[in-house]
C-alpha cells in the first residue's frame, strides 16, 4: 500500500467519522458553528463602516508641526494618512451677535440686519491684520490659500464666491463684501434665499458654505426667538503660522470679548476624506458582482434531489459569505488591517473560495443509497468525496502560497485573506453545511419516502418488451432500493416568449422587488446622508463623544463621526463629559426688568466644533468649487475664534433699511423658531406619507397587472406536505387545489377496461367481464350485467317486487376500500333467499350454491393478469332480468332476435366458453350497449331502468373484436385478423307493427322491441394486420391497423374510400369528428392530419418517443399523448408544437377536452384542468383521500361537463368545478 | 395506457414493428448555420461587453490614452475597440469547439456554466489587477499576470490545444496592437515593451482562454442535440 493510498484511506475514515458526528448531533454542532462565526466576526465591529465618510485625527495645537512625508518610528496612534502637509488649514471665526437689550419697538428684521452688518467690520479687521516680528511681516494675503477661477459650470456662483484671491468666505459674500450693497439691500432674507437650490438637497448648500453653520442655527429668520445670530467667517490658509494666528485671535478677542466663553483652543482636528466613487468606477465593480451572482446562480442551480433546494442554496451562500467575514475578522484580530477596498476584492475572494465543495458534497450525499440510515448516508457521502476535497484544497492553498511570494503587497494581502477564508470555509463546510445537509436529508427521508414508496410500488407490471425497445432507456438506478425522485417541476410547458416574460415577472415579482429595494436604498441613502439623521446619532453613540445626559446636543453636534477607531485619543471627550455652559451668562449693561426677551449669547460645547454640525460634504464641496479634490487627502481644522457682538437698539435702528419697516412681516408672538423647522418636518412627513401611499397604490396596480390570478388562495401550508409536490407548471405556479369529493362509483371488483358513455348513461366493463351501467347524473348503478346470468334463470321464477331491494342496496357505492388487496366477495353474498328454492342446491350442472367454490373462483379471478370472466354467481343480481325476461319471451314469439337469443343461450357449454372471453370493446348508444369480446362474439344488450338483458348476439366471427363503433343503427366491429364487419341493428315493435323502415334516428328502444343484429357486410381483408383502432363519425368509418395504414370507409355502403399511407409504424390512435377532421397517430410517434375528402395528408409531425396513445382535436389545435407520458399540443394549421405537458407515469392516455379551451388530464390520484390556449394549469382535483396510490388511466368527458375516470377498480365521476365553468 | 389483455395481444401481434426514422422536428435547432449564427452573436456581444468594461477600467487609471475627443463619448474608448474585441471573441469562441471537434473528442473538462462564470470572474480579476494593483516594477507585474493566466488555463482548460491556440492568438494580437500603437491609433501612458505594456500578451492569453471556454460551453448544446438526433 503506497503512502498515497494510506493517506487516502485515513482521510476517508476521518471524514466518515466526522459525517457520523455531524449527522448525530446536528443542533449542538450548528449552535457551535454559529457561535464561532459570531466570535470570528466580532472584530469586524471595530472596523469603520464602509462608505465615503471622512475620518478624523486630533492633535494639540501647541506642539503642532507639519507632519513629514516619511513615516515616523512612533506611528502608534497616528493614522497612515496623516503624512505631509494638509490641503489647507481652516480657521473659522465664529460670530454670535445680538441686539440687546431687545426693544419692543424693533422689528423682526432687526434681529439679523445689524448683526449681519458687523461682518464687514470683522472682515476688514481680518484682512488688514498684520503680524510683524523679527522674521518679517506676515499678513493674511501671504498665508491664505490663493484660489483662481471657479470650476467651469459654476458661473452663477461667481458673484458670491471669491475668485483670484484668498479663499475667505463669510455671509458678506452675498453682498460682494461691500457694506454699501448690504445697506441698500431692501430684503436681506430674499438675497440669502435667492441662491438656495430648489428641491430636496442632501449636501452642502451655498448658505451653509457662507454662514459656516447649518441654516437653522444661524438665526437668520423672521421667527428667531433667541434673537441671536450666529455665523462664521471661514479663512482657508495654505500654511500654518502659529504666531500670526495667535495674534489674530488675540486681536479679535480684544475687540469683541466673549465674557462667558470657555472654549478650548488647544486642539486641531485633521479630517481625512476618502475617495468618492464615481459612476465610471462603479461599472466594472457592478460587472464583477453580476458575474459573481451568475456564478452563484449557476452553482446553486445544480443542487438537486434534496428536500429544499432553496434552503440548501441559502446554506451554501451563507457558508461562503460567513467564511469571508470570518477571514476578515480573524485578520483584523491579528493586527492586519485591511487596506484593500473590500468591495472590490470581495467577488474575487468568493470566486477563489468557490461553492464547488459544497455542491460536490451535496451530490455525493444524495447519491448514496436511500435505504441507509441518514447518519450513514452523510458519512458515506463525505468519505467518498474526502480525497477530492482535500486534493482541491491543497491545490488552492499551493496556488495562493505562490501568489503570496509575488511580494506585491496588494496580492499578498489578498492571498492572506484568501488563505484564511479557505480554511474557515473548509471549517464551515465540514460543520455547518454538512449538518444542514443532514437535517435536510432527514426531512426528506421522513416526508418523501413515505409518500413515494407506495406510489412506486403500486405501479403495474412493466410495459411489454416490444415497447421497451422504442422507449428511452429507463433512468439509471444506482441500487434496487433507490428511488428516483421526480424533479419538482415536472410540467414542461412551452409558451410564447411574451407570456414567458410576463410569467417570469409575475413569478419572481421582479418589478415589485426592484421597486421595494429601490425604496429601501433611497431611504437608506437619505438617512445616511441626512446631516442630523440617524447616522450622526449612531456615530455619536459609537464614538462616545456625546455629552452624557444631553441627547438633544448629541443628536446635533458630531457630524463627521465615522471615527470610532481614533476616538479614544480624543481629548475633547473630557470636555464634553463635563460640559461647561456658563450658569449665569449675563450680558453687561443689562436691565433685567425688561419683558422677558433678553437675547443671551451663550457659548456651549457645541460651538467648539461647530463645523461638525455641517454636512460631511461641506469641505469637499467648497474645495471642489475651485477644482481642488479632497479625496484621499486631509484638511486641518484649527480651533474657532469666538466673537461676541452686542449691539444696542439704537444701532439696530440706524442700520435699518426703509423697506424693512414698511413691509413688516406679521409678528406672530407664539411662532417660535422651532415651528419653522417643525413646519418643514411636517411638510416632509406629509410628502413622505403621500409618496408612501402612492407607492403602495403603484405596487398594488403592478401586482394586479402582473399577477392577475389570486395567488392568495393557495394557502401556504395547504396540503403541501401532505400531498407532496403539487402539480405545478414550469413557472412554479401551483394552482389552487380543490378538494371536491368526486362521486365514486364502486362495484367493479377488478380494474376497469372499457368505458363508454352517451351522456346520460355510463357503461363500464372491468377485467372480470362485468358490465355495469351507471346513471351519469347521479352516479347510481342502474344495472349490472354479469354475462350469461340470465341463462340459468331463464327457466323462470316469478319474483315479487320486494326482490329488487337487495340489488338496489348493493349497487349503491357502499363498499369500503379497506381491503383492496382482497377480492370483492360482496357479489357472492346472497340475500335473496326467497328466490332460491332448496331444490336448486341439488342441481349440480347449473348454478349451484357451492359457496366454497365460489370463493375459490373469486380468489382466482382476483389474480390480475388472468382475464377470466366473472362468475355469474349471484342470482340476486340476475333476478331483475329474470323478472322481466319471462314476460318478454312470452310476448316476443318468433323472430330474428329471438332466434339469435335462443342461440346465445343455447347450451351450458357454450355459455361456459363465453365466460372465458373478456370484453375488449364496448360502445353505448341510447340504451343499447354493444360489446365486442375476445372470442369474436358481438353482443348487443339492451338496457333500461330495470333490465340488463342481452338482446341479440352475433358470434359469426372467430377473431376477437378489437374495436367497435356504434353509429345510429350501425355497428362496425374490427377484428384481430384484420377484417371489418358491418352490422345493422334493427328494432321491430313487439306488436309487429310496421316499424322496420322507420328507423328512429336515435336508437332508443323500448324493451318490447325486438332487436336484431344482422351482419350486412364483412370486409374480410380490410387490413393485413390486426385493426387496432376504429372510429366513426360523419358517415365515415376510419380504421387504423398494425399494417401502417389508415382506411376510410363510408358507413352506408361499407365502401372503402381511401387507404391512407404515411405512417412508418402501426396506427395506435385516430381521431375523427363531425367536421371531418381526421388525425392519426402511430407507433413511430408521428401524428398525421388528413383531409378526409381528398385523402391527402395535410401535415405530419413527430412528437413522441413511443406510441401515440390518444389524439384529440379542437378547432385550433391537436392534442396528442404518447407512451412517453407527454401530452403535446400542436397548432392544427401549422403543425407547430405549442407546448407539452408532462404527465404522471402511466397516465399518458388519460386526457379529454371539455371545451375549446379546457383540457383535462389525469394524474396520480388527481385530475388537472389546463387552459389550452396558454398551457396554464387551472386547477387540480384530487379524487380520493388516499391520493398516492392510484393512477388515472382512462378519462372520459361526458356531455354534461362531467368527467369519468377510472380509478383502479372504481370509477370517479367528477363534475367540473364551477370556477372552470365561468371560463367557458 | 392500461395493460389490458387486448393491449397485450395487440402488442404481441404487432411484433417487430420497428421505429420509424426521426422526423425533422429538431431540424430548426440543429441546423448548423442557425446555431453557428446564434453562437457567434452571443460571443460577439459578450466580447463587446467585456471590452467596454475592461477598457473603462484601464482608461480610469490612465493606462491607455485615446484621443481626447473620443474619451468624452459615452463608451470612453474609440468606437472601433468594442467591435474588434467582439469579432475577435466570436472567432475565438467558434474556433475552439471547431478545433476540438476536428482533433477528436469535445472538451470535457469542467463543462458547466458555473465553471465558465468562475473563469470569466477570474479573467476580470486579472484585468483588475493589471489596472489597479500597484506593483514595484513592470517585470513583476508581467510575471504575476503571466502566472495568473497560466493558472487560469490550468484551472479551467487543461487542454494542450487550448494552450497552443491561446499562445498563438495572444502573440498575433500583441503584434496587431504593436502595429496599431505604432501607427498612433492610440497609445499607452508608460509603454515598457516596445510600444505597449508588457502585460498585454498575458491579458490576451487569458482572454482567449476565457472566450474559448464560453464558446465550448455554448457548443456543448449543439453537440448534445446532434448526439440525440444521431442516436435516434
Amino acid at each position: 500500500m503506497t503512502l498515497r493510498e494510506q493517506l487516502r484511506a485515513k482521510i476517508s475514515a476521518a471524514f466518515y467519522h466526522h459525517g457520523l458526528l455531524c449527522a448525530s448531533y446536528p443542533v449542538p454542532i450548528i449552535l457551535f458553528t454559529s457561535a464561532s462565526i459570531l466570535t470570528c466576526c466580532y472584530p469586524l465591529l471595530k472596523l469603520p463602516l464602509p462608505g465615503t465618510g471622512p475620518v478624523e485625527f486630533t492633535t494639540g495645537v501647541r506642539d503642532y508641526s507639519v507632519p513629514s512625508h516619511e513615516p515616523h518610528g512612533d506611528q502608534g496612534e497616528r493614522p497612515d494618512w496623516y503624512r505631509g502637509p494638509p490641503v489647507a488649514y481652516i480657521q473659522q471665526v465664529l460670530v454670535k451677535a445680538a441686539v440687546s437689550p431687545w426693544d419692543s419697538s424693533l422689528v423682526p428684521v432687526d434681529v439679523f440686519r445689524s448683526p449681519l452688518g458687523q461682518v464687514f467690520r470683522l472682515l476688514e479687521e481680518i484682512r488688514n491684520h498684520v503680524y510683524s516680528d523679527s522674521s518679517g511681516v506676515r499678513s493674511l494675503e501671504s498665508l491664505c490659500l490663493q484660489v483662481t477661477d471657479l470650476f467651469p459650470g459654476l458661473r452663477r456662483m461667481q458673484t458670491v464666491l471669491p475668485e483670484h484671491g484668498c479663499l475667505l468666505v463669510s455671509p458678506g459674500n452675498y453682498w460682494q463684501n461691500q457694506r454699501e450693497l448690504f445697506d441698500s439691500d431692501p430684503d436681506l432674507f430674499k438675497t440669502i434665499q435667492k441662491h438656495e437650490p430648489k428641491g430636496l438637497h442632501t449636501s452642502a448648500t451655498l448658505r451653509d458654505l457662507l454662514f459656516g453653520v447649518p441654516g437653522k442655527y444661524s438665526g437668520v429668520s423672521h421667527y428667531n426667538k433667541k434673537r441671536v445670530v450666529t455665523y462664521t467667517i471661514t479663512v482657508v490658509l495654505l500654511s500654518y503660522d502659529a504666531r500670526f494666528l495667535n495674534s489674530l485671535r488675540a486681536r479679535l478677542k480684544q475687540l469683541h470679548p466673549s465674557a462667558n466663553c470657555s472654549l478650548r483652543e488647544d486642539h486641531m482636528v485633521h479630517v481625512h476624506f476618502k475617495e468618492e466613487i464615481g459612476i465610471a468606477e462603479l461599472i466594472p465593480l457592478v460587472t464583477t458582482y453580476i458575474i459573481l451572482f451568475a456564478y452563484i446562480y449557476f452553482s446553486t442551480r445544480k443542487i438537486d434531489m434534496v428536500r429544499s433546494k432553496w434552503g440548501l442554496a441559502l446554506a451554501a451562500v451563507v457558508t461562503v459569505l460567513s467564511s469571508l467575514l470570518m477571514s476578515v475578522g480573524l485578520c483584523t484580530l491579528f493586527g492586519l488591517t485591511p487596506t484593500l477596498n473590500g468591495g472590490e476584492i470581495f467577488p474575487y475572494l468568493v470566486v477563489v473560495i468557490g461553492l464547488e465543495n459544497v455542491l460536490v458534497l451535496t451530490k455525493s450525499v444524495v447519491s448514496t443509497p436511500v435505504d441507509l440510515e441518514v447518519k450513514l448516508r452523510i458519512a458515506q457521502g463525505l468519505s467518498n468525496e474526502s480525497w477530492s476535497i482535500m486534493k482541491n484544497m491543497a491545490t488552492e492553498l499551493c496556488i495562493i502560497l505562490i501568489g503570496y511570494f509575488t511580494l506585491v503587497p496588494a496580492i499578498q494581502e489578498f492571498c492572506l485573506f484568501a488563505v484564511v477564508g479557505l480554511v474557515s470555509d473548509f471549517f464551515l463546510q465540514m460543520f455547518f453545511f454538512t449538518t444542514v445537509l443532514s437535517i435536510d436529508i432527514r426531512r426528506m427521508e421522513l416526508a418523501d419516502l413515505n409518500r413515494r414508496l407506495p406510489a412506486e410500488a403500486s405501479l403495474p407490471q412493466p410495459k411489454p418488451v416490444p415497447l421497451r425497445t422504442r422507449e428511452a432507456p429507463p433512468p439509471p438506478r444506482p441500487s434496487p432500493h433507490t428511488i428516483t425522485l421526480q424533479t419538482p417541476a415536472f410540467r414542461n410547458l412551452r409558451l410564447p416568449k411574451r407570456l414567458r416574460v410576463v410569467y417570469f415577472l409575475a413569478r419572481t415579482r421582479l418589478a415589485q422587488r426592484i421597486i421595494m429595494a429601490g425604496t429601501v436604498i433611497w431611504i437608506g441613502i437619505l438617512v445616511y446622508t441626512d446631516p442630523a439623521g440617524i447616522r450622526a446619532y449612531l456615530a455619536a453613540q459609537v464614538s462616545e463623544q456625546s455629552p452624557l445626559g444631553d441627547p438633544g446636543v448629541s443628536g446635533l453636534s458630531p457630524h463627521l463621526a465615522v471615527a470610532p477607531v481614533f476616538a479614544a485619543g480624543d481629548p475633547t471627550s473630557a470636555l464634553n463629559i463635563h460640559p461647561a455652559p456658563d450658569p449665569t451668562p449675563v450680558p453687561e449693561n443689562q436691565s433685567q426688568g425688561h419683558h422677558s426677551s433678553v437675547p443671551q449669547i451663550t457659548w456651549g460645547a457645541e460651538d467648539e466644533e461647530g463645523w461638525r454640525r455641517l454636512s460631511f460634504r461641506h469641505w469637499p464641496s467648497l474645495f471642489s468649487y475651485y477644482n481642488i479634490t479632497l479625496a484621499k487627502r486631509y484638511i486641518s481644522i484649527l480651533p474657532v475664534i469666538p466673537v461676541s457682538v452686542h449691539l444696542s437698539p439704537q444701532e439696530a435702528i440706524e442700520t435699518r433699511h426703509p423697506h424693512d419697516t414698511r413691509h413688516r412681516p406679521p409678528l406672530i408672538p407664539k411662532v417660535s423658531a422651532d415651528l419653522q423647522t417643525d413646519l418643514t418636518l411636517y411638510k416632509v412627513a406629509a410628502l413622505g406619507l403621500a409618496a408612501g401611499v402612492l407607492l403602495v397604490l403603484l405596487l398594488f396596480c403592478l401586482y394586479r397587472v402582473l399577477c392577475p390570478r389570486n395567488y392568495g388562495q393557495n394557502g401556504a401550508a395547504h396540503g403541501r406536505r401532505r400531498r407532496g409536490d403539487l402539480p405545478c407548471d414550469d413557472y412554479g405556479y401551483s394552482p389552487p387545489v380543490s378538494e371536491i369529493s368526486p362521486l365514486l362509483l364502486r362495484g367493479h371488483s377488478m380494474d376497469i377496461e372499457c368505458l363508454a358513455s352517451d351522456g346520460m348513461l355510463l357503461a363500464s366493463c372491468c377485467l372480470a367481464g362485468q358490465i355495469r351501467v351507471w346513471d351519469a347524473q347521479t352516479g347510481d348503478c342502474l344495472t349490472v350485467i354479469p354475462k350469461q346470468c340470465r341463462d340459468p334463470s331463464i327457466g323462470g321464477e316469478n319474483l315479487s317486487e320486494e326482490d329488487y331491494f337487495p340489488l338496489r342496496r348493493r349497487a349503491s357505492p357502499s363498499r369500503l376500500a379497506l381491503f383492496t388487496d382482497q377480492p370483492d366477495l360482496t357479489p357472492l353474498i346472497d340475500t335473496n333467499f326467497t328466490s332460491q328454492p332448496p331444490s336448486h342446491l341439488s342441481t349440480p350442472p347449473k348454478e349451484g350454491f357451492d359457496y366454497g367454490s365460489l370463493v375459490e373462483r373469486a380468489y382466482t379471478e382476483h389474480e390480475p393478469p388472468s382475464p377470466s370472466s366473472y362468475p355469474c354467481a349471484s342470482s340476486a343480481s340476475s333476478s331483475p332480468s329474470s323478472a322481466a325476461q319471462p314476460q318478454r319471451r312470452l310476448s316476443v314469439g318468433d323472430g330474428g332476435g329471438a332466434s339469435s337469443q335462443e342461440r346465445g343461450s343455447g347450451s351450458g357449454s357454450q355459455a361456459a366458453a363465453d365466460w372465458e372471453s373478456s370484453v375488449w370493446a364496448m360502445e353505448l348508444r341510447g340504451n343499447l350497449i354493444a360489446a365486442g369480446r375476445s372470442s369474436g362474439k358481438l353482443e348487443v344488450g339492451l338496457w333500461d331502468a330495470v333490465e340488463g338483458s342481452l338482446r341479440c348476439r352475433n358470434e359469426d366471427g372467430v377473431s376477437g373484436i378489437t374495436a367497435l363503433a356504434f353509429l345510429n343503427n350501425r355497428i362496425v366491429a374490427a377484428r384481430l385478423n384484420g377484417s371489418l364487419d358491418f352490422f345493422t341493428s334493427c328494432a321491430r315493435p313487439a306488436a309487429g307493427a310496421p316499424g322496420q323502415g322507420s328507423m328512429p334516428p336515435s336508437p332508443c328502444y323500448t324493451s318490447e322491441d325486438v332487436i336484431s343484429c344482422q351482419l350486412t357486410r364483412s370486409v374480410q381483408c380490410a387490413h393485413q394486420k390486426p385493426i387496432t383502432v376504429l372510429r366513426a363519425a360523419a358517415g365515415r368509418v376510419v380504421t387504423g391497423s398494425q399494417d401502417h395504414t389508415v382506411r376510410v370507409y363510408r358507413l352506408e355502403d361499407s365502401c372503402c374510400l381511401f387507404t391512407l399511407q404515411g405512417h412508418s409504424g402501426g396506427i395506435t390512435a385516430i381521431y375523427i369528428d363531425q367536421t371531418m377532421v381526421l388525425a392519426s397517430g402511430g407507433q413511430d410517434g408521428a401524428i398525421c392530419l388528413w383531409d378526409v375528402l381528398t385523402g391527402s395528408r395535410v401535415s405530419h409531425v413527430y412528437g413522441h418517443r413511443g406510441d401515440v396513445t390518444s389524439l384529440v382535436c379542437t378547432t385550433s389545435c391537436v392534442i396528442s399523448s404518447g407512451l412517453d407520458d407527454l401530452i403535446c399540443i400542436w397548432d392544427r394549421s401549422t403543425g407547430i408544437k405549442l407546448y407539452s405537458i408532462q404527465q404522471d407515469m402511466g397516465c399518458g392516455a388519460s386526457l379529454g377536452v371539455i371545451s375549446e379551451s379546457l383540457l383535462v388530464t389525469g394524474g396520480q390520484g388527481c385530475v388537472s384542468f389546463w387552459d389550452l390556449n396558454f398551457g396554464d394549469l387551472l386547477q387540480t382535483v384530487y379524487l380520493g383521500q388516499s391520493s398516492d396510490s392510484q393512477v388515472v388511466r382512462q378519462l372520459l368527458v361526458l356531455d354534461n361537463a362531467a368527467i369519468v375516470c377510472d380509478f383502479g377498480s372504481e370509477l370517479s365521476l367528477v363534475y367540473v368545478p364551477s370556477v372552470l365553468e365561468k371560463l367557458d | 395506457m392500461s395493460l389490458t389483455p387486448k393491449f397485450l395481444t395487440l402488442t404481441a401481434m404487432s411484433g417487430g414493428a420497428g421505429a420509424g426514422p426521426r422526423g425533422p422536428y429538431m431540424s430548426f435547432i440543429t441546423d448548423r448555420n442557425t446555431n453557428l449564427l446564434i453562437r457567434g452573436g452571443l460571443l460577439f456581444s459578450v466580447g463587446v461587453f467585456l471590452a467596454l468594461v475592461l477598457n473603462l477600467l484601464q482608461v480610469q487609471r490612465n493606462v491607455t490614452l485615446f484621443p481626447p475627443d473620443v474619451i468624452s463619448s459615452i463608451f470612453s474608448s474609440a468606437w472601433w475597440v468594442p467591435p474588434c474585441c467582439g469579432t475577435a471573441s466570436a472567432v475565438i469562441g467558434l474556433l475552439y469547439p471547431c478545433i476540438d471537434s476536428r482533433v477528436g473528442e469535445p472538451h470535457r473538462f469542467k463543462r458547466e456554466w458555473s465553471s465558465v462564470m468562475r473563469c470569466v470572474a477570474v479573467f476580470v480579476g486579472i484585468n483588475h489587477a493589471s489596472a489597479k494593483v500597484d506593483f514595484a516594477n513592470n517585470v513583476q507585474l508581467s510575471l504575476t499576470l503571466a502566472a495568473l493566466s497560466i493558472g487560469l488555463w490550468w484551472t479551467f482548460d487543461r487542454s494542450r490545444r487550448g494552450f497552443a491556440l491561446g499562445v498563438a492568438i495572444a502573440l498575433l494580437a500583441t503584434l496587431t496592437t504593436q502595429l496599431l500603437v505604432y501607427n498612433e491609433f492610440f497609445q499607452y501612458t508608460s509603454p515598457d515593451f516596445l510600444y505597449i505594456r508588457s502585460w498585454l500578451p498575458c491579458i490576451f492569453f487569458a482572454g482567449v482562454i476565457t472566450m474559448g471556454n464560453i464558446g465550448r460551453q455554448l457548443a456543448l448544446y449543439e453537440h448534445k442535440l446532434l448526439q440525440k438526433t444521431h442516436q435516434d
